[in-house]
């Protein structure tokens, strides 16, 4: 699979394809492994996000086309917005529920 | 070959440190981890050819999103092992979904190949004679200047919210009342008195100020952010 001509990466396109594969899987089972704690659920997200900027940037490599490392800094640009909104919500709902479990959102009816 | 061997390293401490992210017991060696995962990503990034956004991961990503996260879990103060509860609980939902996604990413992986006219295809290709950071700029500012003027205001829009979410009126600061200030009047604060010669000013008892001074407000609300109405948790 892969080979095109003019390949930039150390290693075959299918071990950057694994990693983040693997990576991806990690960033969803830490969202399903820490339900309650919204910090590591917002680091996982960006886990995610990191897996989907490897993916770009190892396409990019294998085929020559920068067009692929653009679209990676805009990912970038929305990853960083969402970190910052995120753990700006985090922060007034502490501020009005004094804890930061996540089960206790459905309470937020009305 | 020192190129392969660098890469194995690299995604195998960029994996271990994403699993200690999820796992970790303190969320304060979590954010450490996840600034290790950026940095070995970086290190892949920079294997694939792509140094200007590995600098961009380590400056962005390291220095202002995983500092952000790491002022957030010390300015909120949080009984983690209480949040750990329901860690046994979900680890057999999240292995399951986790183990068939890899299958299923796994079964992709192995079926997939490139077009035969990719290369043709391409949007922009890479001139391999002029560098990375001077290739990106050209295209970024021409081709893509709509996305990036987009991502300016994405990025204003968050900024805009994340200080409108935040920002909270303090009863102990004192805010300048604009309007308060323009509807005075010089009748308000002065008064004008004829003082006869050879007499002395303490009879006249202009010294007395006309306007009241406003209240001093108490002073020790501050250094407290966050935890000012949270009811009965500890």
């Amino acid at each position: 699979m892969g080979g095109t001509t003019d390949m930039m990466l150390p290693v075959p396109l299918s071990h950057y394809l694994a990693v983040s594969a693997i990576l991806l899987v990690m960033g969803i089972f830490g969202i399903f492994l820490n339900r309650k704690n919204v910090i590591i659920i917002l680091m996982s997200i960006e886990l995610i996000l990191l897996a989907v900027n490897l993916n770009l940037v190892a396409f990019s490599a294998a085929l020559g086309d920068l067009a692929g490392q653009v679209l990676t800094m805009f990912v970038l640009t929305v990853a960083a917005a969402e970190a910052a909104i995120g753990l700006a919500i985090l922060v007034i709902y502490f501020r009005n529920r004094g804890s930061i479990e996540v089960e206790d959102v459905t309470l937020m009816k009305g | 070959m020192i190129a392969q061997l660098a890469f194995y390293a690299f995604a195998a401490i960029l994996l271990v440190s994403a699993g200690m992210v999820v796992s970790a017991r303190n969320p304060v060696h979590s954010v450490l981890y996840l600034v290790l995962a950026f940095f070995n990503a970086a290190a892949l990034f920079l294997l694939a050819g792509a140094e200007f956004l590995a600098m961009i991961l380590v400056i962005v990503y390291v220095g202002a999103v995983a500092v952000l996260f790491l002022f957030v879990v010390m300015m909120l103060d949080i009984n983690f092992a209480q949040l750990r509860e329901g860690f046994q609980r979900y680890l057999p939902i999240g292995a399951t979904v986790g183990v068939i996604l890899l299958v299923e990413l796994g079964i992709v992986l192995g079926g997939w190949s490139l077009a035969p006219q990719s290369a043709g295809l391409r949007a922009v290709p890479i001139d391999p004679n002029v560098t990375n950071t001077v290739q990106i700029g050209r295209v970024l500012y021409t081709d893509y200047i709509l996305l990036f003027q987009a991502s300016g205001l994405v990025l204003l829009v968050a900024m805009i919210g994340a200080i409108v979410l935040t920002l909270r009126d303090r009863t102990s600061s004192r805010h300048q009342s604009i309007a308060a200030q323009l509807a005075r009047t010089p009748a308000d604060t002065m008064e004008l008195l004829d003082v006869p010669s050879g007499v002395g000013t303490k009879g006249l008892g202009f010294l007395r100020p006309k306007v009241k001074e406003p209240a001093k407000v108490a002073h020790d609300d501050h250094g407290h952010i966050g935890h000012d109405n949270h009811g009965g948790h500890h």
